[in-house]
């Protein structure tokens, strides 16, 4: 008897095919409901930075990335108005932008 | 007023048209005026399973374009009148539904019949997504196999997150369970996924089992609902199945494997 066969027989495919799957679906109903709350978030992130600086709904982007064990929510603001740009260095003059880490999953 | 009723489960091949074909017949025969739809655009073939291929001369999308009336598509079943069906067209592109026309066809069956079953096709298009948008109930078949679980999971959160009901924030879509193509015997070896499995990963009420059998071939080749064969298991199965969305009490059947004992032998049960 080879090896092989000593693990189908200790263990039904069945039951890894249940394992298998309970990890993918709570993995992809976390994943998706996540991807439902982003544009509300960029809603009202929007009315929150429209109340200090005047920009319009194209110059805010909110982005959520996800690797193996981080999740990283990316907020890029483009500032039109020289006012918010002045204690800028060159470099960053007309973009201003937030990165919030959370490490680990929920 | 109707209720809508969506046959769908992401994947292909698993059971949907087989499944709306008796489901609807089941509910015309327990005495409701019911209506059949085929989304499958490009692709129908209700019309083989239902046995009226042969009557169609109109189809939902010359409905929707105003080629014909609802009426002159609609094709009445020769074995119960109460059951209507309209088929899908052959030729056009899937572009040609629109939700507009869609929810304005639904809403004129609405006011003639009881239920109105939509079978989606396969996939998460077009098609599938406007057999499901305006549901109020979902029958979501899949079999014990890992790629249809994963999909039905898929569609149900397609159901709970762009249906119209979900849009309007109002009751969500009730949704079922037909878990299809179950082999109780391969079950018992642990070959397959069984159905406390199933509905414990998709967490589904469970609105009945539909065994492999081979009955349902032979209703197909001849046209004809599986339902209507009351001798077979799957027509029972079925059977259960209207009876239990329509409130009865049924226990489950088809679960475990038939053992054939000495009593049973001597009453003549199978
Ligand atoms: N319980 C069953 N036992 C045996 N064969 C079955 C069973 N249910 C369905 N089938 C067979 O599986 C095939 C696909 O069935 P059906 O057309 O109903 O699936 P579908 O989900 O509508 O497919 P599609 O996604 O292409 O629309 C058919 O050949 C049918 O006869
Ligand atoms: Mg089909």
């Amino acid at each position: 008897m080879s090896l092989l066969d000593y693990f189908k027989r200790s263990k039904p495919s069945a039951s890894i095919a249940r394992e298998r799957l309970q990890i993918l679906v709570a993995h992809e109903r976390a994943s998706i409901t996540q991807a439902a709350y982003l544009p509300q978030l960029k809603q009202e992130l929007l009315a929150v930075i429209q109340k200090y600086f005047n920009v319009n709904e194209e110059s805010v982007s909110v982005n959520l990335e996800q690797d193996d064990n981080n999740e990283i929510l990316e907020l890029n603001v483009v500032f039109p108005d020289e006012e918010a740009n002045k204690n800028q260095p060159e470099e960053r003059k007309g973009k201003y932008n937030a990165r919030v880490n959370r490490t680990g999953r929920r | 007023m109707a209720r809508i009723i969506v046959v769908t489960s992401g994947k292909g091949g698993v059971g949907k048209t087989t499944t709306s074909s008796s489901i609807a017949m089941g509910l015309a025969q327990k005495g409701f005026k019911t209506v059949v739809i085929d989304f499958d655009v490009g692709l129908r073939n209700l019309d083989l399973v239902m046995g009226c291929e042969r009557r169609v001369v109109y189809d939902f999308i010359n409905v929707i374009n105003g080629e014909s009336t609802l009426n002159q598509a609609l094709i009445r079943d020769k074995r119960c009148n109460l059951l209507s069906i309209l088929p899908a067209s052959q030729t056009r592109d899937k572009d040609a539904l629109t939700k507009e026309g869609v929810g304005k066809i639904l809403k004129e069956l609405s006011k003639e019949f009881k239920y109105i079953i939509c079978d989606s096709p396969a996939g998460i298009e077009q098609g599938a997504f406007f057999a499901m948008y305006f549901a109020d109930d979902a029958l979501v078949v899949c079999n014990p196999e890992v790629s249809s679980v994963r999909d039905a999971d898929r569609m149900l959160g397609i159901l709970s997150s762009k249906s119209l009901r979900a849009e309007k924030v109002r009751e969500p879509v009730k949704e079922y369970l037909v878990l299809s193509r179950y082999s109780p015997e391969r079950v018992e070896t642990g070959e397959m996924l069984s159905v406390d499995d199933v509905q414990e990963i998709l967490s589904l009420p469970l609105l009945g089992v539909i065994p492999e059998s081979s009955a349902i071939l032979n209703a197909s080749n001849s046209g004809t609902p599986v339902i209507l064969d009351e001798e077979s298991n799957a027509g029972q199965a079925y059977s259960d199945i209207v009876a239990r969305y329509l409130g009865e009490d049924r226990p489950q059947r088809f679960i475990k494997k038939q053992k054939i004992g000495f009593l049973s032998k001597l009453f003549g049960g199978r």
